[in-house]
């Protein structure tokens, strides 16, 4: 079971959030979209919206950076165990408890608001519950967490990820042993991957940070094969 | 300097009689479909309102547009990119589609299938967004039509800045004009700055503004980003849509369906070539009453042989010259000066221009006197204010539109002393800065208008394309972006739906 979970599972999961975010992409672009119901009830999502993303994109950088970076390099750095553990807790705890209360309130407007019900797809729905779910799991894995402050098991997790990432066939030995609240937040954390190309979560994969470089502000398409050179000199000049 | 050219448009509101065919004709086309039911890619408003969606000119509470900032530059006024970004997850500044109207139809199949009853049947709204009953419509499309509702609401009209609008409330002065609005395909459009993934972008051939139905990822930006509120977010896509200037109709050399449809007889379209690297520049005029000298001095004269060479080697088609020679855009915006952008404060630099109307004079008494004499009105005593005309075409400066109305005057001067009194007056014409020649084409224009006079538009040059023509052979044509399908979204693995409209029990049987 444990083998399942946390040695082949891992590998389903990126496949298909990998093959299927591509095949999404480049079959139909037309459903690749935010799916922003804002124009239909402006009323909970600016507040709801601004709290969930802020702290989701906080939680899922700490993730990021904390499970995929060496801890050879913490130790570099003297960065403390103990220390980098106190950290997520402590800003992964409060970033968590801003994305939960976002979510719940996301979550209210899209079950009880009569149009975005109606508006609402099954998937929708329900993979809003399922990050909901998911926040509440992270959030009761730090009650375990301040239980044992040595920053050991937070070290072995970051030695489950990167295995995965390097084809280690040990991998899920190293989390044979966690807390199930630990065990059912990374199952889930890994459904949410195989769930990602099929929803609107797509969306981030398209964050729109190039618009900052993107010279100027205006765009003019042209058919031709052969567009006219950009700019001559006036006659005048 | 880079010479481009535009189909460009003007609408004659002295000859808009308010009839919404170009509304109507326009949603059939483009609009009939599930989460667009209640944009209209064209409406009518009647003026003094504050129009659709509510407010829609009031840019202190949209920010839509462009301004200019501390250190002289031009931002969207939403602010720059960096702030658009920062609003991504929550766009403070987008309007509810209560601000346009909840869609709504009726239950008609109730009026076939009600069983016998004490009283008539009647046919109930219901929201097309949730299926439920609407006991009461608050608002629609066209809520002010011919100056409905009360004055204390429609004269919230952003145009009566500077005016004291009191009297205007009072039957014996009130006045009204219509206004057809639809996407301005602005030289400098702010919808275009403000998406973030760059899917709305200008046609270098035709000045065309499009939205890539593939590359909008729906973050809404664009919608608050028009001053004119001319971009619609689909609810049910989640994608923007906006008007096409009815695109395939306009590269085989066909007017738009709203233009070809007007029985008013109002709209023109035609080529005008202008300085593409002069836009920025124009539009960052540093006074608003400058940007409407400042926008036409961004245009060339077609028949200047300098301006036909030079857009000749920049790729523009020879056709494309002589239709611009011909342009009724042209003559009325540059020759006659009798057409004006909507808003050029916007800084959007727009392309749809309209003519202002004549309205009747408001002292019946100086009525009478004036027709003994032929001499021309105060365009002053006019009914409509001229500022309120200035507000809505010059950024509030009077003296253009002063000059175009009495443009306007002299022409049906001119013409009555000649039809009715066999009389060819010179001196009519003079005063207004014409000549009685131009005074006569501006009556086929304008009072005559036909078809080929209205609508001089030179086909688009596929053959200069770098798609393969002859790969488009049995293609599927115009589409939603979804492929070769009907326009409506069937299931798929990735999340598409469809929601039919709830049915009433009363129509299952």
């Amino acid at each position: 079971m444990n083998f399942f979970l946390f040695q082949v599972y891992p590998y389903i999961a990126l496949t298909v959030l990998a093959l299927g975010s591509i095949a999404r992409y480049e079959t139909d672009p037309f459903t690749w979209k935010s799916s922003s119901s804002q124009l239909l009830r402006r009323r909970q999502l600016l507040l709801g919206s601004i709290l969930f993303h802020v702290g989701v994109l906080i939680v899922f950088l700490g993730h990021f950076v904390g499970l995929l970076t060496p801890i050879g390099i913490f130790d570099a750095l003297g960065i403390g165990h103990t220390f980098k553990q106190l950290l997520a807790m402590i800003v992964g705890g409060v970033a968590g408890v801003f994305a939960l209360a976002g979510g719940v309130i996301l979550l209210h407007r899209r079950l009880y608001d009569p149009r975005i019900r109606a508006t609402s797809s099954f998937a929708d729905i329900g993979i809003l519950a399922l990050l909901d779910l998911q926040l509440v799991l992270g959030l009761l894995t730090i009650v375990v967490s301040a239980q044992h402050l040595d920053g050991g098991e937070m070290v072995r997790f970051m030695g489950w990820t990167q295995a995965i990432f390097t084809f280690r066939t040990d991998a899920w030995l190293l989390v044979a042993e966690a807390s199930w609240i630990f065990k059912l937040h990374i199952f889930l954390g890994l459904t949410i991957f195989v769930l990602f190309p099929f929803t609107r979560l797509v969306h981030m994969l398209s964050v729109p940070v190039r618009y900052l470089w993107r010279p100027g502000y205006q765009i003019v398409r042209s058919r031709k094969a052969h567009p006219a050179p950009a700019a001559r000199p006036h006659p005048a000049e | 300097m880079k010479i481009r050219a535009q189909i460009g448009k003007v609408l004659n509101l002295d000859k808009c009689i308010g009839c919404h065919t170009c509304s109507i004709t326009c949603k059939q086309v483009w609009t009939s479909r599930d989460g667009v039911e209640y944009a209209w890619f064209n409406n009518v408003e009647t003026k003094p309102g504050i129009g659709y969606p509510k407010d829609w000119e009031n840019q202190k509470r949209w920010r839509g547009g462009w301004e200019r900032n501390s250190r002289g530059h031009l931002q969207p006024r939403q602010g720059a990119k960096w702030r658009i970004l920062a609003n991504i997850f929550a766009n403070p500044d987008l309007p509810e589609i209560d601000d346009y109207y909840e869609p709504f139809d009726f239950d008609y199949g109730h009026l076939q299938s009600a069983p016998e009853m004490e009283h008539f049947p009647t046919a109930r709204p219901r929201s097309k967004i949730t299926g439920e009953r609407i006991e009461k419509i608050e608002w629609g499309p066209n809520w002010e039509e011919i100056l409905g509702g009360e004055f204390e609401k429609r004269s919230k009209d952003y145009n009566f800045e500077g005016i004291q609008k009191e009297i205007y409330g009072q039957f014996e002065n009130t006045f009204m004009m219509y206004l057809p609005r639809l996407c301005e395909h602005c030289l400098n459009p702010s919808c275009a700055a403000s998406c973030p993934s760059g899917a709305i972008y200008k046609r270098e051939e035709d000045g065309i503004v499009l939205i890539d139905q593939e590359k909008c990822r729906g973050w809404r930006m664009c919608v608050s980003g028009c001053p004119y509120k001319k971009i619609y977010y689909n609810w049910d896509t989640g994608k923007s849509e906006k008007c096409t200037f009815c695109y395939p109709r306009i590269e085989s050399g066909q007017p738009t369906v709203c233009s070809e449809t007007c029985v008013g007889r109002i709209r023109y379209l035609g080529v005008m070539l202008y300085d593409a690297d002069a836009i920025e520049k124009a539009a960052n005029a540093e006074n608003e009453t400058d940007l409407y000298q400042a926008q036409l001095d961004i245009f060339l004269d077609p028949n200047d042989p300098v301006v036909q060479e030079m857009a000749l080697a920049d790729g523009v088609p020879q056709d494309w010259l002589e239709a611009a020679k011909r342009s009724p855009v042209w003559k009325m915006a540059m020759e006659w000066k009798v057409a004006f952008p909507l808003h050029p404060e916007y800084r959007t630099l727009p392309m749809v221009w309209y003519v202002p109307p004549l309205s009747p004079i408001k002292n019946a008494a100086e009525a009478g006197l004036i027709g003994h004499d032929r001499e021309m009105p105060d365009v002053r005593s006019l009914r409509i204010p001229l500022r309120y005309l200035a507000n809505l075409l010059t950024a509030g400066d009077e003296a253009p539109i002063a000059t175009c109305l009495e443009r306007m005057l002299a022409m049906r001067g001119y013409m009555r002393a000649k039809t009715v009194d066999g009389v060819i007056d010179e001196g009519i014409a003079e005063r207004v800065g014409l000549t009685p020649a131009q005074i006569e084409d501006m009556y086929r224009i304008m009072a005559l208008a036909d078809y080929e006079d209205r609508f001089v538009i030179p086909t688009a040059h596929r053959e200069l394309a770098e798609e393969d023509i002859m790969g488009l052979r049995g293609g599927c044509g115009f589409t939603d972006g979804n492929g070769c399908s009907d326009g409506l979204s069937k299931g798929s693995l990735f999340g598409n739906r469809r929601r039919g409209l709830t049915i009433p029990e009363a129509m299952k049987s």
